[in-house]
C-alpha cells in the first residue's frame, strides 16, 4: 500500500481564498490538544494565548512593534519566492543590517543630529543588501543553491555580531555586559502615539507592503518579478533576465530586512546586543507564506504571528507553560498551510497494490 | 453519420458512452469506438477534439467520468498503465519518456519488472527490434540517438510486453518521410499478426494509406466512421472540422524587396552538452519571402531560432543583421523595436505562459516594441491593463481564438487556439521580419490553415519570413525557398518549385553532398 498525491484538475477557488483560515483553525484545535496533553484546560489556555493580549492598549503597541519586522521581511521574502529565489537567510540580513546601521550611533556616540537617524536606517539597508549580495552572486556566478548559500550566512551573521558586541564594540562602562552603549536619543527610532512603545517601524512595514502590493499588482516589474517566477524560457522570451532578477530580489528583501534589523536595534532596544531577534527573519518565511505571497494578506498573516510571540509571553506569565510553545504554534501553523494549499491542489489517493502471483507470465 | 456494418469478429476493444468531464468542460462525450482484432484503426481529430483524452482513458491515465470499456467483451475498469499494459495495452506516446544519458537497454529496463537482468532485456530487445525492422543498438546511448531511433525505442518498449492493441500518438511528427515509411511496414507486421493499432494523426494522407478504418472526432464527439481509403482527404478534412478547409492560395508572386534578415558566417558553439553546436550559417531573406528551413528535429532547429531572436546574443554583432542594422550583441527586445517578430517551438513555458492570462500573455512579447500603448507612468512603467486587453481581444478576433471566458488563463486553450493567439500576437504589430519555429506542431488542420495563409500574407505585403518546419506539406505550401538544417549546418537554398518532396526528406537525412555543387545558383 502506498499513499499518492494526485493533481486535480480544478483546484476550488473557495478553498484556495479559505485556506489560510482553515490553516489557523487546524492549528488552534491541535494547539488546544497540546494544551490539554500538558495538564491545562485548552480553552482557558488558548484564550490566555490568543484573546488576552488583544485587551490592552499597551499589548496592541507590543503587537505592532512585533509585527513590524514579520511584515518588512516577508513582503521582501514574498517578491524572492515569487520570482523563484529561495531567500532563506533574512535573518541574517536582519542581523547585518542591525550591525552596519548601529555603525554611526555606537562609534559616534557623541554625535548629535537629526541627520543620524536617517543616516543609520540607509546604512542598515545597504547591509542587509549587501549581505543577501552574495548568495546572489554565488547563485549568478556559479550557480550555487541560494538555499543553502542563504542559510549557512546566517550563522555567520550572528557570530559575528556576538563577537562584536563582546570584543570591540563592548561598552566600557557596561559592567562587563556584552552590549554596547546606549544609543543618543536622536538614534532612536520615535513612537508613534504615547500610549506605549509602538515606533516608527510598522509604518516603514505598512508602506513598504502597500508599494510592493502596487508593484506586483500594476507595475511592469511585478509582471517581470511573475513572469521568471513561472518560467524563466518564457521570461527570457519577453526579454527579461533571470540573472537581474536574481540581484533585484536578493537585494530588495535583503534591503528590507536590514531595515527590519536597524529599527528593531534602535527602535526597540536601544542598543546592540548579541541577541536582537526572536527569529523575524525564519518566522517571516511563515508570515510570507500564510499571506499567500500577497503583500496585502502578508500584513494580516504578519499580526497574527506577531501574536504567537505575544501569546507565548503571556502564557509563561499566567499559566506557566513555557514561551517556546509560541515556536510549536508556528510550526504547526506552518505545517497546515503548507498542507492545505497542497490538498487544494492534490488529492491523496491511497493505493492498495495487490501482489499479483502470476506477474511473470504477462512480460 | 453512423455506419453501422461494424467488424464481423467480436472487437478487440470496446468504448460504450465513453465520457469525462474536466469541470464542467465535456472532453470527451458519448463516445463509441470498436477496435477489431488485427486493424489499424485512425482516430482523427481537430486539436481539442478530445484524441488524447480518450486514449489517456484507455491507458488508464484519466478515469472516465462515464461510460464503459470493454476488453473482449468484458466491462473493465483501468486505473493505471500498468493495469492498461496488463489488458494487452501499450502505447507510444508524442512526446517521448526518455533519459538521455542512459542506454537503449537501460531505458527499456527501467519501464519493466526490476527482476529481469538488464542482459536478458537487451536481448530480447534487440531480437524484437530486428524481428518488426525497428534496428536498435541496445548499447547506444539516447542522446546520440535521432527522433526516429529514439520513437523505436518507445516501439519496442511497448511491444516488449506483447500488447494486442498498440495506440500510437502522432507518430509521424517528427519523422522524415523515409523513416516514416519504415513505420508503416512495421505496423503492417504488426496487423499481419493479428495485433490492432489505434492510430492517431493529423496527416490525412498517411491515414488514407495505411488505415483500415476510421473514427473522427470533433468537440469530443464522434462525428463520423469511415474507411479511409473510400474517402479523399478533403472529405475527411472536412468531416474533422466541419467545413471545408481552405487550401492556402498564394497567388502570384510579387516583386522582391530588400534583404531584411541576414546571417553571416554564424558559428555558435552548443550551451549544453546535449544542444547542437551552429556551424558556419549564412541565410538573406528579402521582403516578400518565405524561407522555410527544413530538417529533422534536433538538428539545431531550436538553437538557430534562439541566437534569431536575441534570447541568445552571438559575441559578432555583424553576423545578424536585420533591416540591415547589426544586431548579434543585441537582446530580443532590442531586435523587436527593428520591426521583428517571434514564435518559439514550445507554446507552454516559453511562448506563453499557461498559468497566466492571453492579455498578460501578450504583455510578454509586446511590453517594449508597444511600451507607448501598453505602458504608462514613466520609469514606474505602470501597465494599462485595459489597452492590454483589449488588444488581445482584437487579435482573438482576428485569428478565430476560440475560448472560455474573457480573458482565459493560456493553458486553458488548446494547442491549436493558444498557437493562433501566439502567431496573432507578433502578426498584429505587422511584423517586418517574422521568425517561426514551428508554427504549426500539435495543430489541428483548421488552425494550421489559417496560420500558414497568415504568413503567406504576411510576406506578400512586403515583411521576411523564415519558417523552421519539420512539416514537409507546411514548407511546400508556404515557403518560397527552402534550405536544410542538419548537424547544425544550414544548406543553401533552394527555390521551392524546384525541389520535390523525396530531394529534401534526402538532405534532411543528412544526405546533401549532391547539393553543394548546385549551391552556386541560390540566388
Amino acid at each position: 500500500m502506498r499513499i499518492e498525491l494526485q493533481k486535480r484538475a480544478q483546484p476550488s477557488p473557495l478553498f484556495s481564498f479559505v485556506s489560510p483560515l482553515l490553516a489557523l483553525v487546524l492549528t488552534l484545535f491541535f494547539g488546544g490538544i497540546m494544551f490539554w496533553m500538558l495538564g491545562k484546560q485548552p480553552v482557558d489556555a488558548l484564550y490566555s494565548f490568543f484573546v488576552e493580549p488583544l485587551l490592552e492598549v499597551w499589548s496592541l503597541h507590543e503587537l505592532a512593534v512585533k509585527a513590524a519586522p514579520l511584515i518588512l521581511i516577508g513582503v521582501g521574502l514574498s517578491i524572492c519566492y515569487r520570482s523563484n529565489n529561495w531567500n532563506i537567510g533574512a535573518e541574517g540580513q536582519f542581523t547585518i543590517g542591525a550591525i552596519t546601521g548601529s555603525i554611526l550611533p555606537v562609534l559616534y556616540p557623541e554625535w548629535h543630529s537629526l541627520m543620524i537617524l536617517p543616516l543609520m536606517l540607509v546604512m542598515g539597508m545597504i547591509g542587509g543588501a549587501l549581505y543577501a549580495g552574495i548568495p546572489a552572486l554565488l547563485k549568478t556566478r556559479f550557480n550555487t543553491n541560494e538555499i543553502l548559500t542563504s542559510l549557512m550566512l546566517v550563522y555567520i551573521a550572528q557570530l559575528y555580531l556576538d563577537w562584536l558586541v563582546r570584543g570591540p564594540w563592548r561598552d566600557p562602562q557596561g559592567y562587563n555586559f556584552p552590549q554596547t552603549k546606549s544609543f543618543v536619543p536622536e538614534a532612536v527610532l520615535p513612537e508613534i502615539l504615547d500610549s506605549g512603545r509602538a515606533h516608527l517601524a510598522i509604518v516603514f512595514a505598512l508602506v513598504a507592503a502597500v508599494a510592493l502590493w502596487f508593484m506586483m499588482r500594476f507595475m511592469l516589474k511585478g509582471f517581470e518579478v511573475t513572469v521568471l517566477g513561472q518560467s524563466e524560457r518564457a521570461g527570457r522570451f519577453a526579454g527579461f533576465s533571470a540573472k537581474r532578477m536574481v540581484w533585484f530580489s536578493m537585494l530588495l528583501s535583503g534591503a528590507l530586512a536590514g531595515l527590519a534589523g536597524i529599527s528593531e536595534v534602535s527602535g526597540s532596544i536601544g542598543h546592540v546586543q548579541p541577541t536582537i531577534s526572536p527569529g523575524y527573519g525564519f518566522t517571516a518565511i511563515i508570515v510570507a507564506f500564510l499571506g499567500r505571497l500577497n503583500p496585502l494578506g502578508i500584513i494580516a498573516s504578519g499580526f497574527v504571528l506577531a501574536l504567537t510571540y505575544l501569546g507565548g509571553e503571556a502564557a509563561q506569565l499566567s499559566i506557566g507553560i513555557s514561551e517556546k510553545v509560541s515556536r510549536v504554534f508556528q510550526g504547526l501553523l506552518l505545517f497546515f498551510v503548507l498542507s492545505c494549499d497542497t490538498l487544494i491542489h492534490y488529492r491523496i489517493k491511497i493505493v492498495t497494490q495487490k501482489l499479483r502471483g502470476g506477474a511473470a507470465h504477462h512480460a | 453519420m453512423t455506419v453501422s456494418e461494424g467488424p464481423a469478429v467480436s472487437p478487440l476493444l470496446s468504448v460504450r458512452g465513453l465520457t469525462k468531464y474536466f469541470g464542467n468542460f465535456a472532453a470527451c462525450s458519448g463516445i463509441d469506438l470498436d477496435i477489431a482484432p488485427g486493424e489499424i484503426h485512425a482516430l482523427l481529430g481537430e486539436n481539442g477534439a478530445g484524441k488524447s483524452t480518450l486514449v489517456k482513458m484507455l491507458f488508464g491515465i484519466l478515469e472516465p467520468s462515464g461510460g464503459e470499456i470493454l476488453s473482449s467483451g468484458q466491462a473493465v475498469v483501468i486505473r493505471s498503465p500498468s493495469e492498461a499494459r496488463s489488458f494487452g495495452i501499450g502505447m507510444v506516446f508524442q512526446h517521448f519518456s526518455l533519459f538521455e544519458a542512459l542506454t537503449v537497454g537501460e531505458n527499456i529496463a527501467l519501464s519493466l519488472d526490476p527482476k529481469f537482468s538488464l542482459p536478458r532485456i537487451s536481448d530480447e530487445a534487440a531480437r524484437l527490434s530486428h524481428k518488426y525492422g525497428l534496428p536498435l543498438d541496445p548499447k547506444a546511448h539516447v542522446a546520440d540517438l535521432s527522433v526516429g531511433e529514439r520513437q523505436r525505442i518507445e516501439i519496442v518498449r511497448a511491444l516488449l510486453q506483447n500488447p494486442k492493441l498498440i495506440i500510437l500518438d502522432e507518430p509521424t511528427s517528427v519523422l522524415t518521410p523515409q523513416e516514416a515509411d519504415r513505420l508503416f511496414e512495421t505496423l503492417l507486421k504488426l496487423k499481419t499478426e493479428g495485433r490492432s493499432v489505434l492510430y492517431i494523426s493529423h496527416r490525412l494522407e498517411e491515414v488514407r494509406r495505411i488505415c483500415d478504418r476510421a473514427t473522427v472526432l470533433r468537440h469530443g464527439k464522434v462525428t463520423g466512421r469511415c474507411d479511409p481509403r473510400q474517402e479523399t482527404p478533403a472529405s475527411l478534412a472536412r468531416m474533422m472540422v466541419g467545413a471545408d478547409v481552405a487550401g492556402v492560395s498564394r497567388g502570384t508572386s510579387s516583386e522582391l524587396g530588400d534583404v531584411l534578415i541576414e546571417v553571416t558566417d554564424l558559428s555558435v558553439p552548443a550551451r549544453t552538452p546535449f544542444a547542437v553546436s551552429l556551424r558556419a550559417i549564412d541565410m538573406q531573406v528579402r521582403a516578400g519571402e518565405v524561407l522555410a528551413i527544413a530538417g529533422v528535429a534536433g538538428n539545431g532547429q531550436g538553437e538557430l531560432f534562439d541566437v534569431l531572436s536575441g534570447e541568445y546574443t552571438v559575441p559578432e554583432n555583424d553576423a545578424i543583421r536585420i533591416r540591415g542594422k547589426a544586431v548579434g550583441t543585441v537582446g530580443i527586445n532590442a531586435r523587436r523595436m527593428l520591426g521583428a517578430g517571434f514564435v518559439p517551438e514550445e507554446r507552454h513555458g516559453h511562448a506563453a505562459v499557461s498559468e497566466m492570462s492571453l492579455s498578460d500573455n501578450l504583455l510578454l512579447a509586446r511590453s517594449q516594441p508597444d511600451r507607448r500603448s501598453f505602458l504608462s507612468g514613466g520609469v514606474l512603467s505602470i501597465v494599462r491593463h485595459s489597452s492590454v486587453r483589449s488588444a488581445a481581444k482584437r487579435i482573438c478576433e482576428d485569428m478565430d481564438v476560440r475560448k472560455s471566458g474573457d480573458d482565459p488563463s493560456a493553458g486553458s486553450l488548446s494547442g491549436g487556439n493558444l498557437q493562433k493567439f501566439i502567431v496573432g500576437r507578433e502578426l498584429d504589430r505587422q511584423p517586418a521580419v517574422l521568425v517561426v519555429n514551428q508554427p504549426t506542431w500539435g495543430v489541428d488542420a483548421g488552425a494550421a490553415s489559417r496560420i500558414r495563409q497568415a504568413l503567406v500574407d504576411l510576406a506578400r505585403s512586403g515583411s521576411a519570413v523564415v519558417v523552421i518546419s519539420q512539416d514537409l506539406d507546411e514548407i511546400f505550401e508556404v515557403a518560397t525557398k527552402v534550405s536544410v538544417i542538419s548537424e547544425g549546418r544550414l544548406s543553401p537554398s533552394f527555390a521551392a518549385h524546384e525541389l520535390s518532396l523525396e530531394q529534401i526528406g534526402l538532405m534532411m537525412g543528412g544526405i546533401h553532398d549532391s547539393t553543394h555543387s548546385e549551391a552556386s545558383h541560390a540566388h
